[in-house]
């Protein structure tokens, strides 16, 4: 039989109710697949194998009965952020040692009721602060891609028996793998290395500041970031709230849709959760966007910007003029100001949110003489380095006499980054077009960025607006690089109109096709 | 504006995280290069523009004020690091 685990979501689907192939087939596929490529990628946090077979047997019992749900047998890997009962949710920290929650995620939840399979937690970047994957407790996630070099061959003439030419020498060129390891990108670099690699079908993910559009082009796969509001936050570990979204990873366009639409829903649990109905996002794919209005940020064009990601950006801009769409320049002015406002905001909101680790209800606790030693010692040493840093930054800039200065100041500056959004809009535009990335992936152990915090944070400059205006943004794959590296393009759209998105998406798709790693692991 | 290592070891005892010497140089410097990327913000003219309190406009959701839920004293404590008979300990605050 073929590898299962090359099947999509939409071609599993088929198959698992036209009963070509089971829950349990499947299943076992990917649950080998992950036990062979786990040591060297460490997507996986903690596999769940017994669980993953008895979802798999109760999937199929209901398959055999016609009564499959959207997802049924559908086997997905859950990044550690999202609660889920009885197992394994860390947030990849130290500090959150052992914690196995008694209650499930509302996403988590909508998935399983839907039929999917878990399959395990996934790597991410700790507390989802990051960009590499380099933060988890659990070390670093490795991308299944890697960058290839091509070299000239000279062929020598060789001959076997009488005459019969093996080679008649010349040149060839070859293509072959470079061995240097990099970086999935983050936080849900796990999540987008188990999707590229195909150790699940599909993952949660979740984006305060890029963290899913980002890994997701740096891994050749689909990433969206629902509207905030979409998907309901209960039972997710918080890092900064009025930012934080989850969505899915995915191998393709389709499969993207199939999954935002089981994972959102209207969730009395999430004050902020927005009671709108979820729409049958599949549905948008492949409708013409003959006439749509596609603005092109003129801000997004930024110094040092690599020459093949504005090619990039370039054929992007071709294949949706061909496709019938009207192609307008715009200004974002606030733009360049995303990215401070956002290293203000969502680390005072962490400080806020990540109090509560103390040593006293759940995790790592530390002894100490007194109770304040004991709060003290915990949180330094279930904190990693990233979160540290971020705690001190949101706890300073919250402090007496700072808080107008920075917080009220960059809660302003957001207003006016969305309504940069709103006025572009305002003015008929459709979905913006930009870049997901400045670069393709980087190193593991890139000395630039360990020497520079800053650095690490400018990968998020184009995804990072998207979360201050609450804006749905996915990441598509576009092509490679000329070392054979995936690159990302990202549409943003309107508030709640995820459907646009997916029906510009696919006509990307359309046009640059998919892209799969060379296996070497 | 920029902190010195005072500011950090303050800042560090209100974030109830301990810090070595090492560290809170090491913190210094990263802070520094952080709060100089964020300076930016402080030219851009905000008069008359509101902050953001909700991203998306909507009324925030009610619930009625009714019990839901309880009865979990159980869940609550099971993950707790030292707990007796439903409560959770921690070293003794009051003399």
């Amino acid at each position: 039989m073929s590898d299962l685990t090359r099947l999509t979501i939409s071609q599993a689907r088929a198959k698992l109710r036209a009963k070509e192939i089971t829950a349990t087939e499947i299943t076992e596929a990917y649950l080998q697949a992950i036990d062979r490529a786990n040591p060297a990628l460490n997507a996986y946090v903690a596999v769940t194998g017994d669980k993953a077979r008895d979802m798999a047997k109760a999937s199929d019992a209901r398959l055999v009965k016609g009564e499959g749900g959207a997802l049924e047998g559908i086997p997905l890997g859950i990044k550690d952020l999202f609660g889920t009962e009885g197992v394994h949710t860390q947030a990849c920290s130290h500090v959150l040692d052992g914690f196995k929650p008694r209650y499930e995620s509302t996403v988590t939840s909508n998935l399983w009721a839907d039929g999917a399979v878990m399959l395990g937690k996934l790597n991410m970047d700790e507390f989802a602060m990051g960009s590499s994957n380099e933060t988890s407790h659990y070390g670093p996630v490795i991308n299944p891609w890697r960058r290839s070099r091509v070299d000239t061959v000279v062929m020598p003439t060789t001959h076997q028996g009488d005459g019969g030419f093996v080679s008649a020498g010349g040149t060839k060129t070859q293509r072959s793998l470079d061995n240097a390891q990099l970086v999935p990108g983050g936080s849900s670099g796990g999540s987008a290395t188990a999707v590229s690699a195909f150790l699940c079908a599909g993952a949660t993910a979740t984006d305060t500041g890029g963290s899913i559009r980002q890994p997701a082009a740096f891994t050749g796969t689909v990433g969206i970031k629902p509207t905030y509001g979409r998907c309901s936050r209960w039972g997710i570990v918080a890092f900064a709230s009025s930012l934080d979204q989850a969505g899915p990873i995915a191998r393709d366009v389709r499969d993207a849709a199939i999954l935002l639409k089981s994972m959102a829903s209207v969730d009395p649990k999430d004050t902020t959760s927005v009671d709108r109905p979820v729409p049958d996002y599949e549905a948008a794919i492949g409708k013409p966007i003959k006439g749509m209005k596609v603005g092109i940020p003129r801000e997004y064009r930024v110094d040092g910007m690599p020459e093949e990601i504005e090619a990039l950006w370039q054929k992007g801009i071709a294949w949706l003029k061909d496709a019938g769409a009207e192609i307008v320049d715009i200004s974002l002015p606030h733009t360049k100001y995303a990215l401070p406002a956002y290293y203000i905001v969502a680390p005072a909101e962490a400080s806020s949110n990540l109090a509560r680790y103390d040593g006293v209800r759940y995790g790592l606790r530390v002894p100490g003489k007194d109770i304040v030693e004991m709060y003290e010692k915990t949180r330094a040493a279930g904190f990693g380095r990233e979160v540290k840093r971020r705690i001190m930054i949101g706890t300073y800039v919250l402090s007496a006499g700072y808080y107008d200065a920075y917080y009220l100041q960059a809660q302003k500056v957001r207003n006016l980054i969305k309504r940069d959004f709103e006025n572009v809009f305002a003015a008929g535009v459709d979905v913006i077009l930009t870049p997901a990335t400045p670069s393709a992936a980087f190193g593991i152990a890139d000395e630039d960025m360990a020497a520079d915090p800053v650095k690490m944070y400018l990968n998020d400059i184009f995804t990072v607006t998207v979360n201050m205006a609450g804006l749905p943004g996915i990441a598509v794959p576009a092509g490679l690089d000329p070392k054979g590296l995936p690159l990302g393009l990202q549409l943003i759209g309107r508030p709640f109109e995820e459907e646009t998105l997916f029906q510009t998406a696919g006509v990307i798709e359309q046009a640059a096709g998919t892209f799969q790693p060379e296996k070497w692991w | 504006m920029s902190v010195d290592l005072q500011t950090v070891k303050r800042v560090a005892r209100l974030a109830r995280i301990a810090v070595s010497e090492e560290d809170a140089e090491r913190m210094t410097g990263e802070l520094n290069a952080i709060l100089g990327f964020v300076e930016q913000l402080s030219e851009v003219d905000v008069s008359g523009v509101e902050p953001m309190t909700s991203v998306t406009p909507m009324e925030m959701k009610k619930r009625q004020d009714v019990v839901t839920d309880g009865n979990k004293a159980a869940d609550i404590v099971a993950n707790a690091p030292a707990t007796e008979e439903n409560f959770f300990l921690v070293p003794k605050v009051v003399e």
